[in-house]
This record gives structure tokens, sequence and C-alpha cells, in this order.
């Protein structure tokens, strides 16, 4: 099955980062038929109706978690979810540095549901490029009146700001978010209460990703049913699926949901380079447990790889090919979380710190078989235990890569060992022995 | 207290000292004064940096927020996030030293030592790990020494969202990719001469094909990794 391209048809159109070209192509007729030809209820009816789920890394339906806002006069904010971290993810990349406007049109349907005043787009700092993209489209969108006060000249205002990370992988993660763009450190928050709640100032706050927003804009023109048409059940719609890692063309690739990852990997990425097998793969950013090469064959939904026991997450495949040896694999990864983890909850922090140790330890020869039962334990202690799921997302891909690689780890720890053991104990031939006496008496 | 003795083989204890922060041995200066909010009459702020920041409390509902936007400018200025840019940060916000400096130990691109005011950093994630970015990572780092390249800081970073390029770079915010070790004598060179690094490389260059894409670039052989035993699922 080739692409699907409804969010990306246009993406190569030169220019469509400007006003001229988005609106020459159609841009802002969505915002103007939220505003004006429909009410807030209407809009929220529609984006309900499209089952769309959150494209960040939960899933969560859209239309669910904008309907848990309260109604009523008080300030409420939109953020958008823009600090893309998770290793393998570069799809919001691709919509913010070529397709801005779409992304401040959604925000403007998104606002309209959620009846918010107040917009904030968190990209993360890395993204220098991309946020001066995002800011000259908002300063745009601001000199048209599409944003600020009475936007299209209507009684509904609208301000945004677009707020630059400086690099921290948790303010992905949305109560960390709210904390960061609050201006403190970005811990996660106890939850309840949810930011639909308690979010932003402690105000009720929607946040959403970046490719979930940038869909709205085509659920209002062309309805909630044509979009869940597309896609299985209750996976609807299209996937902007980054594939990476050992593929002969990485790349973004947007997929209904259904495609299945065989079609993803092999057909629309080329596969693995000649001569190689897909060892593993990660089916949503390195932070979903690793699948088998012949769970490629599965329909990509989030229903099936939750089933196949991992997740879509962000839709970021990283593909990995029988050259690599999973015990570094499993080390860059665990150092990975253990350098992003914010430190808040004990088993995360002393977890990732844990398993980056005992893989040191296997990988210097200083390991036995009982630490991989103790690492095996300390995953199991962290899932579940925290508030947030940076932990989760380092003890499920390790649990699964011990779990189908187990004889490769014992392999290592035993080879790692007898090559400690050989380089501890210098061996010395009779003639090297005596030459070295020789030597030392001269 | 001198040096410290965490337990642990040598390998280890050598590992130890590398990773962990300077000074976490020491004690506090506690005849040091205690640094409160700064007098805003006291304290010189360059009148650009003082309008940034001004600008940045004015766009939020709370000032607070204005907080990475103001480090990041001082950082601008200063080279890094000094005792003084702290001062002057402190003073225009009003809040203190130290809450300023919870901030900046917390977030990557903020530097809390002068390692340089441009910034190399070369993605060692997952997705680049299993394309050698170990090696590329080595080169550049080998080649910014023989080069005698200052006042840029080089490091590793984690994934910068560049993916399609892996393994890649960023150079002050410029993205630089697909690399291999071969790139790095010309990369270093250029960003001593400010020259533009690797024209045509770079994602934002109009000139950039992914050479994935590109049918008529052939792909690079990928490097020969150890041979590994057959792996079974386990069942």
């Amino acid at each position: 099955m080739p692409e699907t391209k409804i969010l990306t048809d246009t993406i190569d159109e030169p220019g469509l980062h400007t006003m001229e070209v988005y609106e020459r192509l159609g841009g802002y007729r969505s915002a103007r038929k939220a505003l004006f030809d429909m009410t807030p209820e209407q809009v929220l009816e529609e984006i309900d109706s499209s089952g769309l789920r959150g494209r960040g890394g939960a899933g969560f339906a859209m239309g669910m978690k904008a309907g848990f806002m309260p109604k009523g006069d008080i300030e409420k904010y939109l953020c958008c979810n823009a600090d893309e971290s998770e290793p393998g993810a570069f799809k919001d990349r691709l919509l913010m540095q070529r397709n801005p406007h779409l992304l401040i049109e959604g925000m403007i349907i998104g606002a309209i549901a959620a009846e918010a005043t107040r917009s904030f787009i968190f990209i993360r700092g890395e993204y220098e490029l991309q946020a001066k993209i995002l800011d000259a489209a908002m300063v745009e969108a601001y000199a048209k009146g599409y944003l600020g006060k009475g936007i299209f000249d209507s009684e509904t205002d609208l301000e945004m700001v677009v707020h630059r990370g400086q690099g921290a992988y948790i303010c992905g993660e949305e109560s960390a978010l709210l904390d960061a763009l609050e201006g403190k450190r970005g811990n996660p928050r106890l939850k309840p209460p949810f930011p639909a709640n308690q979010g932003l100032y402690q105000g009720p706050t929607l946040i959403n990703n970046v490719e979930t927003l940038c869909n709205c804009p085509m659920i209002i023109e062309k309805g909630g049913e044509w979009f869940a048409a597309m896609g299985i059940d209750k996976s609807t719609g299209t996937k902007l699926v980054s594939v990476s890692g050992n593929v002969q063309r990485p790349g973004n690739y947007e997929v209904e949901f259904g495609t299945t990852g065989r079609e993803i990997v092999e057909g629309l990425a080329g596969g693995p380079p000649a001569g190689r097998k897909v060892k593993c793969w990660f089916p949503g950013g390195s932070s979903a447990p690793v699948l088998l090469d012949e769970h490629l064959d599965l329909p990509y939904t989030f229903e099936d790889m939750k089933e196949a026991g991992s997740m879509v997450g962000s839709g970021s495949v990283i593909v990995v090919d029988d050259q690599q040896p999973i015990v570094p694999l499993a080390l860059r990864l665990a150092e990975f979380y253990r350098h992003e983890s914010c430190g808040k909850c004990v088993p995360c922090r002393e977890g990732t710190n844990w398993t980056v140790k005992l893989l040191e330890r296997i990988d210097e020869g200083e390991a036995t078989p009982m630490d991989l039962e103790i690492m095996s334990e300390v995953q199991e202690n962290i899932m579940g235990n925290c508030l947030c799921v940076l932990g989760d997302s380092m003890a499920g891909p390790i649990r699964s890569m011990i779990k189908h690689f187990r004889p490769e780890f014992e392999q290592h720890i035993e080879h790692a060992r007898a090559e400690r053991d050989r380089e501890a104990v210098p061996v010395f031939s009779a003639g090297e022995l005596a030459a070295s006496v020789e030597a030392g008496a001269a | 207290m001198s040096s410290s003795n965490l337990g642990g083989s040598p390998a280890h204890q050598a590992r130890d000292k590398r990773r962990l922060p300077r000074g976490w041995d020491e004690a506090v200066e506690l005849w040091a004064d205690p640094a409160v909010v700064p007098e805003p009459a006291d304290v010189e702020v360059p009148s650009a940096l003082r309008a940034s920041i001004e600008a940045a409390m004015g766009r939020y509902p709370d000032p607070r927020s204005a907080v990475l936007p103001a480090l990041a400018a001082a950082q601008r200025v200063h080279g890094w996030c000094s005792p003084e840019a702290f001062h002057q940060v402190a003073a225009v916000m009003q809040v203190t030293p130290a809450y300023l400096a919870s901030i900046a130990t917390f977030y990557d691109m903020l530097r809390t030592e002068p390692v340089g005011e441009r910034y190399v950093y070369v993605c060692t994630s997952v997705a680049c790990h299993v394309r050698d970015a170990k090696a590329v990572y080595e080169a550049i780092a080998e080649q910014a020494r023989d080069q005698e390249l200052e006042g840029v800081e080089v490091r590793e970073f984690e994934c910068l969202g560049a993916c399609d390029m892996a393994p890649m770079a960023s150079v002050d915010g410029r993205y630089v990719g697909p690399l291999d070790e071969h790139d790095a004598r010309e990369l270093v060179a250029a960003i001593k001469d400010n020259r533009q690094v690797l024209p045509g490389r770079g994602l934002e260059d109009s000139d950039f094909t992914s050479p994935w894409h590109d049918p008529d670039i052939p792909i690079p052989k990928q490097p020969e990794g150890p041979s590994i035993p057959p792996t079974t699922s386990a069942s």
C-alpha cells in the first residue's frame, strides 16, 4: 500500500511556509468555518466523531480530552507540544518546517473547541530553524488579524506565544511541559488533577501534539466521518511515520492505520541494506518495547501493537539489523533515559542509573548471570511506580530485549568475562619469561 | 575530603570520577554571603539584554515563564550562564540567582561552564547509534583537538530529531548530515574559518536532497559490525 497523503499532500510546494502560498492552496478556510459557521460544541463534536487520537505518544482521543475542559468564563489555555525529543521521531519537525500555518490553523480550531484564549507552542530549543519559521508564520498571522484580539474580525480572542525549550526530553511529558512553561524545572506532576482541570498556571489547559492539531483543519473541512472512514476500528485516519535506523530510505512516510509494518519498513523505507535482515524494530520510538521480524506482518494500529506487547507511541519506527550487537544498543538506550530522567521519583532516578551500571558491568566483563536477573527485577520495580512514564519507557524496551535476546546477553556476559580474565593474567611463553628475567638481572 | 572512594572496581571508579558533577564531594562555602535578589539599581545590564528579557516577561501571564528565553538571551551575550549572567537576569526578573542556577543546571543547552560560545552537538542517540554515530563523534572530537578548535562546545547529544539524515550533527542550530568520519576534518576546519559547514548538506539548504530518496545517489556501505551468534526469540 503506498502512502496516503492527506496531511503532507502539499508538503513539497515551494513557499508553503508563507501565508500567501498557504492561503492560495485553501488555507484558513477551515478556521473561518469553525469560527463563523459552527458553534464550539459542533467543532468539538466534529473532532470527536473523527476518532482522532493523540499523535504524540499517548494516543488519547482528542475529542474526549477537549471535552474534559470546563465550560464557563475562566481563562483557558491551549498548549501545543512541539517538544519532539523521542529518539526516532522527526515528523513534527517536517510539519513545522514546511507547513507552519497548518499548525497555527489547527491551533485556532483547537482553541475554538476548548474555548481557550491564550495559546503556547512549546518547541524544543534544538529546533532553531523550525522555531524561526514558526515565529515568522505567527507574525504573518498576527499581521493579518488571524491571531490577537478579535481574530478574523470576530468576537473571539486568541493570543499565541512560541516558547523555546532548552534541551530536556522530559519536557515532552505534558505535565512536565506545563512546569517548564511556568518557568520551573521540568518535573512531571501527580495526575489527577489532569491538565484539563488544573494545568498551566493551575488553569484549565488543553495540550495536544503538533500532528494531532495539524489534522484538525482537514477534519473541519471534510468532516469527522471522512477521517474516520480511513484506518481501522479505533485507529482512524493516517499517521505520519518516521522510519529510521538500518533502512535504505529513512524518512517520513504518511500511511493509513492498518498498513502492515512490513509495507512501511520494507516497502516504503527499502528495508535493511542488502544482505542483512531485521533483528528487531521499535514500533514507537525508543520508548516502545522491541518487536521481531515476524511482527512486521501485523497491521500498524494502536490495538495491534499493544496486543503484540509494544505500542504505536509517536509512530517512529527504528529498525535494527542483524549486524548490531544487542548489549551496546541496550546500554545506549539506558544511558539516554538516565540522562533525561528529571530525578523526582526514586524508581526512575535510581533504576535508570542501576540499569546503566549493570549494562556497563556486562560490557566490561564484571557481570555474572545474576546481574541479568537483577536488571530484570529493577525493570519490574520501575514500571508503574512513578509520576510519569519515562522510567517505563526504559523498562519496557530493556525488558523486551532481555525477553527476545536473552541468549545473546548471556553470551556477552561470558565472552566479556573471558576477555577480562585473559587480559588480567599475563601469559609468558618460556622464551619471554627467560628474556624478562635476564633483562631484570642486567 | 580529598579523593572519594565510591567502591567498585578500578574501571568503575574511573568512570564515576569522570561522570559525577564537579564539586559534589566538597563542602558548601558556609562563609560566603547568601545570593539574594539583586537590587535593580545596583546591577548594570546591557540594554539590549534588558529589553529582550522585559519583552519576554510581557508575553506571559506569569513573568516567571520568561526564565528560559531570558537565560538563553543572557547566554548569547555572555557565552555561557556565568555568575555575572545570573546576576543580570536576576536583577531584571527580580528572582534569586539560586533559582536561575536550578533552571540552568536542568536544561542541556544552557551552559554552566565556559566551554564555548558556539556548539557542535553530535547526535549519538539510538537511531544514529545503529548507523555508527559514535565513530563520527570521536572523529570530530579528535579533529577539534588536532586543529586546536577554541570557543566551541563539541559534545555528544541526545536525539536531535533528524534521524532521516543519520548520523548527523547540529552546528549552532544548522543540521548537517549524513556524516561519516571523513567529514570531520572539513567540518572542524569550516567552523574554525567561520565558513558555512558542508554546504549543500544542511537541512535548510535549498539544494539539500535526502540521499536516501534520490535513486542516482548510491547508498553508502554500512559499517561492518562484529559477527553475532544467531539469536532465538525466547518462547
